[in-house]
């Protein structure tokens, strides 16, 4: 009987007390959700009040024609930059896939990549100064902002090419092999035509990186707001336009016109990458 | 033919990593003489940047760099890792997909526009409510542009290395009696954290390396900052203010700078590739 009477009591507190730790824990459990809630809103909050706050503000006053020298000194750059980093980025992501075996060399040029990918594009600016426009005396030039951009681009180039190259399955290189086709044949004709949607996502993602890129180009191609006659010219890309408006702060509704061109140019170039990308994903 | 494409192609690879030797090469070779005029010790620690006078040292940027890579990277890595969360495991999947992609879509907006977004709404916010020395340009500003600019990188390697853990592991730590709160935290964190880290090195990167946003709303005081609101320049804003004028010792101090700027880049990049490799070894 005793030990009846004393059991039932201390079981009882038992019960209490994992209802209390029950109900302590579902108030944690309630708070933490709560602020992982809060969190998610803050993020997109932030991001819709950032691109809603730009269109609103600069949607009046887009003055594409304005505009027209900062545009196409941005194509110039992003045409240079292209179209250097592209071959070399290409060539190089062909070599690491298709030829290279695991070694030194390898891991060298991987570490390399990744070094330059850390780089942030100030240093690339500083750099692109000293060589480019002081070293080799090009002058403050689109063309020393081209070359810049694209050793700023060429890892992402080589990245995304060489993930594009992976997700060619080997049977295709076998096949291109086994009807007589030698290793170049079959990277030429069969391996890349079938992963240009990778490499065209890359491409599309650079071209973002070096429309939005100001410090880098701000430091080799100047500040001339005019069409430039040749490559030798300086010019100021669309996104120099806008901090050299923003910092001067003298015509505020000419930046939110510029920050708007900028930002919707960037968003479609997403969306397109993101198109590409997609498309590939259903190809496969 | 098949010789020479090969060659051409090895040539390409080989371009690819003497960019990056070249580049380092060539800011040591520049940046190197400065130091006969002021040694390392002084241009690190020295408390005052006055060019007109041939005083250099970068302790203000230092300091003012690291305050405001550990603020945005703190705000952004708490921020980062509860969306990632939410998206990842409790948002159901065509909502969450949507977020992501806004997201995504939103990551590649240039970081000229958070600058200006941040001079034109949140410095004026700013001076409203805390006053400080530079009129709302101030650490803070550079703070809260930079957790935001570096949220989508974070949130990115971390929904990717929160969807790679293993089913088995959720179904697991749920025969145990885990709760959802219980699993994320104490599981499927814990599994993707080399992946995480991954996400805030870049995000760290970015932080440490951005210029011209940070440039618009930091004010640019070569000071010591004594609060959160006061006036700051950060290393690369030093760089590209002065880079355009500067001649002479000043502008080798200026190349001294970058030196520093890729010294530190470098190595936080390498003792982090380590870890990675640490962590996922066990």
């Amino acid at each position: 009987m005793e030990i009846i009477n004393t059991a039932t009591p201390s079981s009882n507190i038992v019960k209490s007390n994992s209802k209390l730790i029950n109900t302590k824990r579902k108030t944690k459990e309630k708070l933490i959700y709560i602020f992982l809630g809060l969190a998610t809103a803050i993020t997109l909050g932030f991001l819709f009040w950032l691109v809603g706050y730009i269109i609103i503000n600069g949607i009046l006053h887009i003055d594409l024609i304005y505009l027209m020298p900062a545009i196409v000194t941005t194509i110039y750059m992003v045409l240079i930059g292209l179209g250097i980093a592209v071959p070399i980025g290409v060539g190089a992501a062909i070599y690491l896939q298709e030829y290279a075996t695991e070694g030194k060399f390898v891991k060298v040029i991987r570490f390399a990549t990744e070094c330059l990918t850390a780089v942030p594009s100030i240093l690339f600016g500083l750099f692109g100064m000293l060589f480019f426009v002081t070293t080799l005396k090009m002058s403050w030039s689109l063309l020393a902002g081209g070359l810049t951009v694209s050793i700023m681009i060429l890892p992402t180039v080589v990245k995304t090419t060489e993930e594009a190259l992976k997700t060619v399955p080997i049977s295709y290189r076998e096949a291109s092999l086994a009807l007589g086709a030698n290793k170049i044949m079959t990277i030429l004709k069969v391996v890349l035509p079938s992963s240009i949607p990778g490499i065209l996502a890359g491409i599309v993602l650079s071209m973002g990186r070096i429309i939005g890129e100001t410090a880098a180009i701000y430091l080799t191609a100047g500040t001339v707001f005019g069409f430039p006659d040749s490559i030798m010219n300086s010019g100021r890309t669309l996104s120099v336009h806008l901090y050299i408006l923003a910092k001067e702060g003298v015509s505020l509704s000419e930046a939110y016109g510029a920050a708007v061109v900028l930002l919707i140019i960037i968003l479609s170039l997403n969306c397109l990458s993101y198109f590409i990308a997609t498309k590939m994903k259903k190809l496969k | 033919m098949e010789k020479t494409m090969k060659n051409i192609f090895w040539l390409c690879a080989g371009l690819t990593v003497m960019c990056i030797l070249f580049i380092g090469g060539f800011i040591l070779i520049k940046g190197i003489p400065f130091f006969s005029h002021t040694n390392l010790i002084e241009f690190l620690f020295g408390q005052h940047w006055m060019p007109s006078g041939e005083i250099f040292g970068i302790y203000p940027m230092l300091v003012a760099s690291f305050y405001a890579t550990l603020g945005s990277i703190t705000v952004g890595i708490i921020i980062g890792i509860s969306t990632a969360i939410v998206i990842t495991q409790i948002l159901p999947t065509r909502l969450a997909d949507m977020c992501s992609k806004t997201i995504d879509l939103l990551a590649g907006i240039p970081s000229i526009i958070y600058g200006f977004f941040g001079l034109m709404v949140i410095v004026p916010i700013l001076e409203k409510h805390f006053g400080g020395k530079g009129g709302g340009l101030s650490l803070l500003a550079v703070i809260i542009i930079l957790s935001f600019m570096i949220l989508p990188t974070i949130i990115r390697m971390t929904e990717v290395s929160l969807r790679a853990v293993p089913n088995e592991f959720k179904e697991g730590a749920y025969a145990l009696g885990a709760t959802r709160l219980q699993y994320i935290f104490k599981v499927q964190l814990k599994a993707a954290k080399s992946g995480i880290l991954a996400g805030i090195i870049l995000a760290i990167g970015r932080a440490l390396g951005e210029t011209m946003a940070v440039m618009l709303v930091a004010g640019n005081t070569p000071l010591i900052p004594s609060s959160i609101i006061d006036p700051v320049r950060t290393i690369t804003a030093n760089i590209a203010m002065e880079m355009a004028y500067a001649a002479g010792v000043h502008q080798q101090a200026l190349f001294a700078t970058g030196l520093i700027l890729f010294v530190i880049i470098i190595s936080i990049n390498i003792c982090m590739q380590l870890l990675i490799k640490k962590l996922e070894r066990r």
